[in-house]
């Protein structure tokens, strides 16, 4: 087991959470097996990706204007690949 | 001062909460533990109580209620049988694991079905590793006393952990006892207000009861268990200072005649009174018998029941519950894992009696001591036997 990880003598009271707003912390980006890639040639800027991304993980490239995925939080459900209506986006595998 | 009164074993059991000055009860009304929070009702209805009195459409809510008004610093109680615990069962779970110091009533009462309001021990079985700390009592003063103890090893700092007090539906709920009945005022220090180490409180923002993955959840349940086994101490030494303040002095492991005995009748509950008349009946006879009677079973005393039983050749262990397709009675298979690998184990034979409020007699019991010698003398193992089954 990882070191970093707390030890059972070290948890609060019941497994309580004592710090608000701590699941920002927490990375579910690490459940994904599969990631979204966008081709830029494809891409139409549209915003329908960062719509129907339900764990609000895809954000505005503002030099850009393209949409990229936050990996932190973003669990690989695909729905922005199936939504996508150019079709740029693809699933990918996670590499470790 | 203490007054002794003959009341009812139930409002005995009201009477204890009412003095320990409860802040909230939620409950659900459910024979046989109904008069106990009847009249609990009543008394924050006639303002003799001042508690908020949390009405629920079932016991899985009625817990609820508990678990939410602990968590925001209330000295909470709620009471309930049988099939009300299996339905608030879910919960029971939640609140030892949030470690709210919760107490809770249980009138034992069997499990349908066939449909059934008679007392027995399967109820609190079924909820055996809940994960609370569990008192059976044996009369009505046991009841009432141990409202208090549970308050007080419950909400210490050092437990936090909520406290079950199992008590014979009907055979102890509904009877009419003498019962020494402590007051508020003599109380002191014995309870200290209820200091909750982790509070819901808006001001300052926190998460009880929040998702685990599995790389926290073996150290939770580690936490936990700890928590419940160190309790112990603790457990003593209310039972010590309760002596102290109000002259009467419970163990762990409850033993009668045990010096020389060489059968042992064992049980948790009132029965064991019946079984310790058996055992004065017996010695009479020229017997060596004697009872232990399990105040505690969770945390179970293993050590002390290795000692209290080290010299004894056979024990008969008498279960209010069947633990079906198992090895035997519930309470016997602990016993028989308690000796596992110790040298001097006895002879372990398991009985289930009394189920759904059938009489165990004095003679019952006598049959019992006799029965569990003759399985003893032939020297190999037996199955559980049902106590006057009909076959």
């Amino acid at each position: 087991m990882q070191s970093d990880r707390p030890k059972w003598q070290e948890l609060e009271l019941g497994c309580a959470v004592i710090v608000p707003g701590s699941t920002r912390e927490y990375k579910c980006g690490d459940w994904a097996s599969m990631t979204p890639k966008t081709d830029p040639e494809k891409c139409a800027k549209c915003g329908v990706c960062w719509i129907f991304c339900p764990d609000m993980s895809r954000y505005r490239d503002v030099r850009t204007g393209a949409y990229d995925v936050n990996k932190f939080y973003c669990k690989g459900c695909g729905i922005c690949a199936r939504e996508c209506p150019t079709g740029a986006i693809s699933m990918v595998e996670v590499s470790d | 001062m203490a007054h002794r009164k003959g009341i009812e074993v139930s409002l005995g059991v009201a009477e204890a909460v009412t003095a320990c000055d409860v802040d909230v009860i939620s409950a659900y009304p459910i024979t046989p533990q109904t008069h106990i929070v009847e009249n609990l009702s009543e008394k924050v209805a006639e303002g003799e109580l001042d508690a908020e009195y949390i009405m629920v459409e079932s016991e899985h809510s009625a817990m609820a209620a508990c678990c939410g008004a602990s968590a925001a610093g209330a000295r909470t109680f709620t009471s309930t049988a049988s099939q009300g615990l299996q339905l608030m069962s879910e919960i029971v779970f939640i609140a030892s694991s949030l470690r709210l110091p919760i107490v809770m009533a249980v009138a034992n009462r069997s499990l349908s079905g066939p449909l059934s309001i008679w007392g027995d021990q399967s109820d609190v079985m079924a909820n055996r590793d809940c994960g609370w700390i569990m008192y059976f009592v044996e009369n009505g003063q046991a009841a009432h006393d141990h409202i208090f103890i549970a308050y007080r090893v419950g909400e210490d700092p050092r437990v936090m952990l909520p406290v079950m007090v199992n008590m014979d539906g009907f055979q102890l709920t509904h009877v009419i006892e003498p019962i020494e009945l402590i007051e508020r005022s003599e109380l002191g220090d014995y309870i200290p207000p209820f200091v909750p180490k982790v509070q819901l409180n808006p001001l300052k923002p926190l998460t009880i009861g929040p998702a685990s993955t599995p790389f926290m959840f073996t150290e939770a349940k580690k936490a936990h268990e700890e928590a419940l086994f160190k309790s112990r101490a603790v457990i003593e030494d209310a039972w010590a200072e309760f002596e102290k303040r109000f002259g009467r002095r419970y163990k762990a492991v409850e033993q009668y005649h045990l010096d020389d005995a060489e059968v042992v009748i064992l049980g948790l509950g009132g029965l064991t009174g019946n079984a310790r008349a058996a055992c004065e009946k017996l010695r009479s006879e020229g017997r060596k018998v004697g009872v232990v009677n399990l105040r505690l079973f969770r945390p179970f005393p293993a050590e002390d029941l290795r000692k209290a039983l080290s010299k004894a050749k056979v024990v008969a262990v008498c279960d209010r519950a069947i633990s079906y397709g198992g090895t035997g009675g519930p309470v016997a298979s602990e016993i028989k894992s308690a000796f596992y690998g110790y040298t001097g184990m006895p002879y372990i034979a398991s009985f289930i009696i009394g189920l759904a409020g059938r009489d165990v007699r004095i003679s019952d019991f006598e049959h019992i001591a006799k029965r569990a010698e003759e399985l003893a003398n032939r020297g190999e193992p037996a199955p559980y036997e049902l106590l006057g089954l009909r076959e």
